[in-house]
């Protein structure tokens, strides 16, 4: 092996490495919040919302859930124009990100609000609380508790899987690997790098839904 | 004028028929023992009582508060009859005052201040001042069953259902539990309670409802329910259990 490794490009080119990192973490941190929000929403109509809506609520998910992101954010950057819907590459990768971790989030939340034993349901109810209020303030926070660890992995998935919004232009980490490497020609350099900077990227986004568990869930036993 | 009006009520399971007419009024300070054989309909019946379970025909009603199925009636009949569980069903992401303060701020809109002194008062009259920051899963069963009884009281109901709300504890615990009980019932709250002690229902309760196949089938002051059962089935039910 006569490669002679080169990382000299990094002096001229960190700035676009940085501002790849932040439109990724930008894209992870409203994907995150607004895609959890609305997979506890739709979990909330697919499990004990009104009959009309679970049909609709279990149809957007299997759509999500059975298509590639990578077609749902073309459909949603290249075909929606067509309908009059325009929209930046960074508002579309957003978008595509809100549905697609919604949708399966929705399934994860789900699984924890089935979990709830009945007597909760009960209990709040014979306090007087509707069913809304039962599942705000009773039922959400135990069923979010028990589906904590796959919700956070499906949310490192959906950072990892954000790769994919550099095919529309959208200026992420991955967008910025691929126009180092076109300049430098560097591909092995250009995408360790890359590949470092996702790995330690997906390591803190763990320990720090870790550490969001932890406050959110206070440790109700030292065992 | 009575309290707990149950007029004619009946109440099916597909075609399993469990309340088959029941009829039960029970006035203000009365300590109700609701016994029987499991499947006889005793639960059943107090899971109607504040609308837990609808019913098929017959009519409700607690204090004027009618059980109708929509949210608002429920609200209204659950605001007037308190309900203890034999799970206990504390709320587990929640310390135990917590647990009392909940449903008092948001169902009654009670301030934070107002809620938490109310939650103290009520877990001191249990016993329990000094577990107000201690969780569910450090409780013991006795412990949990207590603050699902303090849970209860402060939303200032008129009257408690309880459920076998000792059937799940230890026999050790059970006693600490049924003294909370029998200093409400000294307070004159009204109580309607499904239970399998026996003691504790002839010593502390005004009247004893023996249920059997869906149907009231002796009802009467314990000593006489107790010391001279006219049907067989109630004699057999006492002889089995004692």
């Amino acid at each position: 092996m006569n490669y002679a490794f080169d990382f000299g490009w990094l002096l001229d080119y960190w700035p676009v490495l940085v501002k790849g990192i932040a439109v990724t973490l930008e894209l992870t941190l409203v994907g995150g919040v607004l895609g959890v929000s609305l997979g506890v929403a739709c979990a909330w109509a697919r499990a004990l919302g009104p009959g009309w809506l679970r049909p609709v609520v279990a149809a957007y998910v299997e759509l999500i859930r059975n298509t590639p992101f990578l077609i749902q954010l073309f459909f949603i950057f290249f075909g929606l124009p067509a309908l009059g819907v325009r929209m930046g590459e960074l508002e579309a990768a957003n978008l595509a990100m809100v549905i697609n971790l919604g949708a399966y989030g929705c399934e994860i939340v789900r699984a924890g609000i089935q979990a709830t034993p009945k007597g909760q349901f009960e209990a709040g109810a014979s306090l007087g609380m509707s069913r809304i209020q039962t599942f705000w303030y009773v039922v959400l926070i135990p069923a979010l508790q028990r589906i904590w660890p796959a919700l956070s992995s499906q949310i490192v998935i959906v950072m990892l899987g954000s790769a994919a919004v550099s095919q529309i232009a959208a200026e992420d980490l991955t967008f910025a690997a691929n126009f180092i490497q076109s300049r430098t020609f560097r591909a092995f350099e250009t995408y360790f790098v890359a590949t470092l900077i996702y790995l330690a990227l997906a390591i803190a986004l763990r320990q720090g839904l870790r550490g969001l568990g932890w406050t959110l869930f206070p440790k109700r036993t030292a065992r | 004028m009575s309290l707990i009006e149950i007029t004619e009520v009946k109440k099916r399971f597909g075609n399993n028929e469990v309340l088959k007419g029941i009829n039960i009024d029970v006035a203000p300070g009365e300590v109700i023992a609701v016994i029987g054989k499991s499947g006889s309909g005793k639960s059943t019946l107090l899971r109607c009582i504040n609308g837990l379970e609808t019913i098929d025909e017959g009519s409700i009603s607690v204090a004027g508060a009618q059980l109708l199925p929509d949210e608002l009636h429920l609200k209204a009949l659950r605001l007037k009859v308190g309900m203890i569980f034999q799970g206990f069903n504390l709320f587990p992401h929640l310390t135990a005052g917590r647990n009392v303060m909940l449903s008092q701020m948001v169902v009654k809109k009670t301030p934070k201040a107002e809620a938490e002194a109310m939650a103290r008062r009520q877990l001191e009259r249990v016993g329990l001042a000094h577990k107000f920051d201690a969780y569910p899963d450090q409780l013991s069963g006795g412990q949990q069953q207590r603050v699902a009884i303090a849970r209860a009281l402060a939303m200032q109901p008129i009257a408690l259902l309880c459920d076998e709300i000792t059937s799940a504890l230890d026999p050790e615990l059970v006693s600490e539990v049924l003294a909370v009980v029998k200093e409400l019932a000294g307070e004159g709250m009204t109580l309607m309670m499904v239970t399998h002690e026996m003691r504790f229902a002839r010593d502390v309760c005004s009247r004893v409802v023996f249920m059997h196949q869906g149907r009231v089938h002796e009802i009467g002051p314990p000593e006489e329910v107790f010391a001279s059962p006219k049907t067989p089935e109630l004699q057999q039910f006492l002889g089995v259990t004692h």
